[in-house]
């Protein structure tokens, strides 16, 4: 699916600091029974954000209207484990468009690449500095700017750079996708196919 | 040409072209698709009004989403059923071979591609599952991939990747008696944590992966992911050969004598170079199980809970556990043999050895889940499904099941399951289930006794 072309984003931010957030607390298995890509949001977090009985859990911050923003802000390692894009069509779909993380997890980081989800990896300090900045004033932001590679901390301008590969990035800032990126060399393909017989 | 590893020679040997010189267009040699990260996909291809480039170099089954009972029947639950359903036209749409439910060869993708031979050493294997490592046991460079690049293979035979970096782990020593490949694996994923190959291709290497079968080599690839790791593979050698001549799909006659000469030439150069080395010796390593919530929480079966970081914390009061507890002697639940880390013949086998002649212990449930029919049908052949049929435990048909409790495999919420599986996520095994995960003699220990036992008291 061709990509929404992201540039710069400004906006609040979900703070949700916990380590080696795997994929199943994302979207648990059993929710991945649909065949379209659509309304995954609903069920982000679903274990977490939902008591057993299915009423919201006050204390997850999904549910606490003092937060609020189009982008996540974690821990290390975040999406961990299993490999289904489902996990990030539901962060996607619940309307973030950044996840901001200390690390992140190989296939998690690709999927969120070809959904349109950009993924921001900083220090340890930043994270910190982002999560005092909560307590301190009433509503910060963050500003996103991905042709250069910085995100910085608004208003008291704190920023740092990020990396993202070269390729990957050209993607999200034209909207391309690697599949439109492979059918234009598919007489390249091809050709290597006869030579490489096996 | 300098000197190269294995990974460095199978990426060489299907980079089509390079894109900026850091990434690179991979061509893929098999495909394997499942019913639940492969819709999306098709309909992406319906909708740019493409055909799958390469049908024939793509395999399909169903395993992630189908019921363990009664597979000759309608299945159930109706969006499982339109899954299955909707796997079924998309292959025959596009004539993609598939393995449905009830067929011959239908099993857990990473239990059937090596025991019909479509996985060979070499090749570049991928598929929207993130345990396709299992089939770098092979020599094979194999990895999980989203839903979207599983649209990518179907659309051009290829990947947009970077370059992996590199990664030996060593395994130097012999394992003891009663402990096996998943307690090895687990202890390596202890020691390097959840996320500590993260970015790396890893291969296995040492005397003790050189001493293992091809299905222990398969269960120690199968949880590379749990340490972060992009894959894992272990180089080609006389065993690897040996178990694939003569399957359906290995090379044959002429074919074969090509095949083994280019497969042998695989091996890392003697000189090359990793960019991180790591070695461990498993002389020590007891039966291990873990103790959290991720597969890196792991101690020996005498071992007691490590003190821990405040932020692990969250994940013992999930599991009902404090630090310097032993797990030793604790009550479960339920037992899950299967799964494509431990659901083959050889798992089955050691779980018969142990349970053979006695009974499971009360109030435990025991689940014996074939990783295929093939699987199924050698146990059958083997007499182990009347030995687990009288020690009272249910034998199951072929499927993920309980691994994922996707279907109707969950264990209740708060109860505690000894699992061979790979994954002791919270709700992974049903909302709220607690996962000890261990080797498939440490889970009939537990099945026989009701409680976290050492195996090696009972062979």
């Amino acid at each position: 699916m061709p990509v929404e072309r992201f540039n710069t984003l400004v906006s609040g931010y979900v703070p949700l600091p916990v380590d080696n957030i795997d994929t199943d607390q994302i979207i648990p298995a059993r929710f991945l029974k649909e065949t379209s890509r659509e309304g995954f949001g609903k069920k982000l977090f679903y274990d977490w954000r939902y008591l057993g009985n299915g009423d919201p859990n006050p204390d997850f911050v999904l549910n606490d209207p003092g937060f609020s923003g189009k982008i996540l802000v974690t821990g290390k390692n975040f999406g961990s484990g299993s490999s289904r894009e489902h996990a990030a069509w539901a962060i996607y779909d619940y309307g973030f468009r950044v996840v901001v993380a200390g690390s992140f997890a190989d296939i998690f980081r690709g999927n969120a690449l070809n959904t349109g989800l950009l993924p921001v990896e900083v220090g340890s300090a930043f994270i910190d500095t982002m999560m005092k900045a909560l307590e301190l004033s009433p509503a910060p932001r963050l500003k996103v700017d991905l042709e250069n590679q910085r995100i910085k901390l608004m208003p008291d301008g704190i920023s740092e750079g990020f990396e993202i590969d070269a390729y990957k990035k050209n993607c999200l800032l034209m909207g391309y996708d690697d599949i439109d990126y492979l059918l234009s060399r598919q007489k390249e393909i091809e050709k290597w196919e006869k030579t490489n017989k096996r | 040409m300098s000197a190269r590893t294995i990974i460095d020679k199978l990426w060489d040997a299907h980079v089509v072209g390079d894109i900026d010189g850091v990434s690179g267009i991979l061509y893929i040699d098999r495909h394997f698709v499942h019913e639940v990260t492969s819709p999306q996909a098709f309909e992406g291809l319906k909708k740019r009004n493409r055909k799958v480039l390469r049908p024939e170099k793509t395999i399909a089954t169903a395993d992630h989403n189908v019921p363990t009972m009664n597979q000759d029947q309608k299945v159930r639950d109706s969006l499982s059923r339109l899954q299955l359903d909707t796997l079924g036209v998309n292959c025959r749409e596009h004539g993609v071979s598939l393995f449905g439910l009830g067929h011959e060869n239908n099993g857990i993708v990473h239990v059937i591609g090596p025991e019909l031979g479509i996985t060979q050493p070499g090749m570049t294997i991928v598929c929207g599952d993130s345990h396709t490592a299992t089939h770098g046991a092979f020599g094979a460079l194999a990895f999980g991939i989203g839903t979207s690049q599983v649209e990518m293979v179907l659309a051009s035979q290829c990947l947009v990747q970077s370059r992996p970096k590199r990664m030996r782990i060593r395994l130097e020593g012999k394992l003891q008696k009663g402990v096996g490949a998943k307690d090895l694996i687990l202890y390596v994923i202890s020691r390097m944590s959840t996320s500590g190959a993260t970015g790396y291709f890893i291969e296995y290497d040492g005397p003790a992966i050189r001493r293992l079968t091809m299905e222990e080599r398969m269960t120690v690839c199968n949880m590379s992911i749990e340490m972060g790791a992009r894959g894992g593979l272990v180089a080609p050698d006389q065993t690897t050969f040996d178990y694939l001549e003569g399957r359906s799909f290995s090379p044959k006659g002429k074919e074969w004598d090509q095949a083994l000469e280019y497969w042998k030439t695989l091996p890392s150069d003697r000189d090359a170079v990793f960019d991180r080395e790591e070695v461990f010796d498993i002389s020590d390593v007891e039966p291990m199980v873990t103790f959290g919530t991720n597969p890196g929480m792991a101690i020996g079966i005498n071992g007691s809970i490590p003190p821990l970081r405040p932020s692990f914390m969250k994940s013992l009061d999930y599991m009902g556990f404090s630090p310097g507890e032993q797990l030793l002697g604790r009550d479960i639940d339920y037992v899950f043999l299967g799964s494509c880390t431990n659901g083959r013949i050889e798992d089955l086998r050691q779980f018969a050895l142990l349970v053979a002649g006695k009974r499971k212990a009360d109030g435990v449930t025991v689940w014996i889940v074939p990783g295929s029919k093939q699987v199924e049908k050698q146990a059958v052949n083997e007499g182990l499904d009347r030995i687990f049929a009288q020690a009272g435990m249910e034998f199951r048909q072929p499927g993920c099941s309980a691994c994922l409790a996707m279907n109707d495999d969950k264990i209740p919420p708060g109860r505690y399951a000894v699992s061979t599986s790979n994954r002791n996520f919270e709700g992974r095994q049903g909302p709220g289930s607690r996962t000890i995960l261990a080797g498939p003699l440490t889970a009939a220990a537990a099945a026989i006794t009701g409680k976290i036992s050492d195996p090696r008291d009972f062979i």
